[in-house]
């Protein structure tokens, strides 16, 4: 262990280090009374490491031999994750408090996640990977559950440590497999197994077994059936948390995964992702339809979204990768918006998320019910909203890559998928007159989605140089 | 690839071996067992008792924060003892480490003192 080692990890130390101060700051002075300041400052702490990370980060190093990688892919990774985190930390501040949910370890939590995804976009061995991505569960297990006295928040908490456990038991039954017939924990030592033509029948059902557990995470049908469950369950900032951070991190995972330790043998997995994609995007297209419970249609949406990103990793080419990190940030940019709005449904101060209660909402708010629109547009792929073109980026990645018929199963997915985005927008607008939510709200949510709208309508300029950094993440992970 | 995989011969072995002699003892016990079944012997009992309640009793919580608690510093001293036992010759980095590892769990054992986890009353 060098020091050079340690300045590759030094995001991470700074955060863990906090958390653990913080974590006695709160216990020994106001328990929760410091919870409000805590989110402040640890929002603040992830915003500034985001910026450090990407502002002072160059070329790539490996620490700790090779078990930890720092490049432009993980680079992107974690200023994603770390500000899509503060963001949905900030969000949440007003709504737990008015609520009597925030405890002072909920940030604290938070940010142990953030480190465990960190980590998790950095692997560079099987250890590491499942390090990260045990830190990141079991903070997220225990948010999960935040609402202790009420039973279908720790019922979420509990089937999504159930269902988690099994992903991991999937994955370490994988990766135990891998290690076995590849003598190695390290993806570099893999790819070298794993690069003739044919590789070991074991090496393969070690590959498998790490899609069936990375597909948890992300979850990708048929493997989401905890998603809509705890989506509904989870109290609302956690949800807009579940369905942003961990989602790029897992995503970022499965692909370093994929590229860094089964580079060479990319048809081998290409086919079974493309699988997981086409199911993804219609489960979460037609099962969203009948949902009545906006968290749950944001579940389904969620998963359809997956399976559009898991299309730019199926190409399996360095613009797949590309289009992929594209996607993942313009679909965080759209949830913490839509989020935002979730977050502020509210019928005289009791949270309202029936979707029936969008009733002629642009009466009442037309500023909040246009963003709303506008995020919807862009949330179902309609041009030119930015959405669009993070579909179009994945389907040209499809294309490229000789899966045409895995393309137009995405444009078919997707019309289907714009039928329930755009019957919220019908309710807002020309619905039947009901008893409504109340309008107003609190600025902070109101700046927060208006901003994200802002970005859907301004990104088609540039998208806000996203794309060179993608470009960049991309070339280093495929190569 | 051979090399490796006879090197998981032992284990093989091993498995071979647990499963057989598992099966071995289930099936003695009910080829050879001598069975007189009554009412007294196939009775649930508690201690020699008759049961007193219903298995499935709420439990005060505490028991589970006692028992975790007894898990996470049972694991300490399982990674504690082959770190002292080979403490002459430890390098400077895996002092830290531990060092860095006790005083995570430190943090996380004063956070609970703190938070009143160990208060019976």
């Amino acid at each position: 262990m060098t020091s050079a080692d340690l300045s590759a990890i030094a995001p991470e130390i700074l955060i863990s280090l906090y958390a653990m101060a913080a974590l006695l700051f709160g216990a020994y002075t106001g328990k929760d009374k410091t919870a409000p300041l805590l989110v402040w400052v640890t929002s603040g702490l992830m915003v500034l490491v985001g910026l450090w990370i990407g502002l002072s980060g160059e070329g790539t190093n490996t620490a700790f031999h090779g078990m930890f990688t720092d490049d432009a892919f993980s680079r992107f990774g974690k200023v994603t994750v770390l500000f899509s985190a503060a963001a949905v930390m900030v969000m949440s501040e007003g709504y737990m408090a008015r609520r009597n949910l925030l405890r002072f370890e909920f940030p604290i939590l938070i940010a142990l996640a953030t480190v465990g995804m960190m980590v998790m976009v950095s692997a560079g061995d099987l250890m590491t990977l499942y390090m990260g991505l045990e830190l990141q569960s079991l903070a997220l297990y225990v948010v999960a559950a935040l609402r202790r006295d009420s039973a279908k928040s720790t019922e979420a908490g509990l089937k999504y440590f159930v269902l988690g456990a099994l992903s991991s038991g999937l994955l370490l039954y994988g990766a135990s497999l891998t290690y076995g017939y590849a003598g190695t924990t390290l993806f570099s030592g893999i790819v070298s197994v794993a690069s003739e033509g044919d590789i070991p029948l074991g090496l393969l059902f070690g590959l498998v077994f790490m899609i069936t557990g990375l597909a948890f995470k992300v979850s990708a049908v048929p493997f989401h059936m905890w998603t809509p469950d705890v989506y509904e369950g989870s109290p609302t900032p956690v949800t807009a948390f579940f369905a942003t951070a961990p989602k790029v991190a897992a995503i970022g995972l499965f692909a370093r995964v994929m590229h860094d330790a089964f580079g060479q043998v990319v048809p081998d997995w290409s086919q079974v992702i493309a699988l997981l994609s086409v199911l993804s995007m219609f489960l979460g297209a037609i099962a969203a339809i009948g949902q009545r419970d906006i968290k749950r249609l944001m579940a389904y949406s969620s998963i359809a979204h997956m399976g559009y990103a898991l299309m730019g990793l199926a190409a399996g080419t360095q613009f797949g990768v590309q289009a992929m990190l594209v996607y993942m940030a313009i679909y965080v940019t759209m949830n913490i918006g839509t989020f935002a709005f979730i977050l502020s449904m509210e019928r005289d101060g009791q949270q309202v998320t029936d979707i029936a209660s969008l009733n002629l909402y642009s009466k009442k708010s037309p500023g909040r019910a246009l963003a709303m629109l506008i995020l919807l547009f862009s949330l179902a792929g309609v041009p030119p909203l930015v959405g669009f073109f993070g579909k179009f980026y994945v389907l040209k990645a499809a294309v490229e890559a000789d899966l045409t018929w895995l393309a137009v199963a995405g444009v078919v997915a997707s019309v289907i998928g714009a039928f329930y985005y755009i019957r919220i927008v019908y309710l807002m607008y020309f619905g039947e007159e009901r008893e409504g939510l109340d309008a107003g709200g609190s600025p902070v949510l109101a700046g927060f989605l208006m901003a994200s709208a802002a970005a859907m309508v301004l990104g088609v300029i540039n998208l806000f140089g996203v794309e060179a950094m993608a470009a960049a993440a991309a070339a280093t992970l495929v190569n | 690839m051979d090399d490796i995989l006879r090197e998981y011969l032992p284990i093989l072995i091993f498995l071979a071996l647990a499963v057989g002699l598992g099966l071995v003892l289930i099936l003695a016990a009910v080829v050879i067992a001598v069975r007189n079944p009554d009412p007294e012997k196939v009775s649930a009992y508690e201690c020699g008792f008759n049961a007193f309640d219903d298995a499935r009793m709420k439990f005060d919580v505490r028991f589970y924060l006692v028992s975790i608690l007894f898990i996470i510093f049972d694991l300490e001293i399982a990674f504690l003892f082959p770190w002292a036992v080979a403490f002459g010759s430890l390098t400077d980095a895996a002092f830290w480490s531990m060092m860095v590892f006790l005083g995570v769990l430190t943090a996380g054992f004063a956070y609970e003192w703190k938070k009143g986890a160990m208060d019976w009353e």
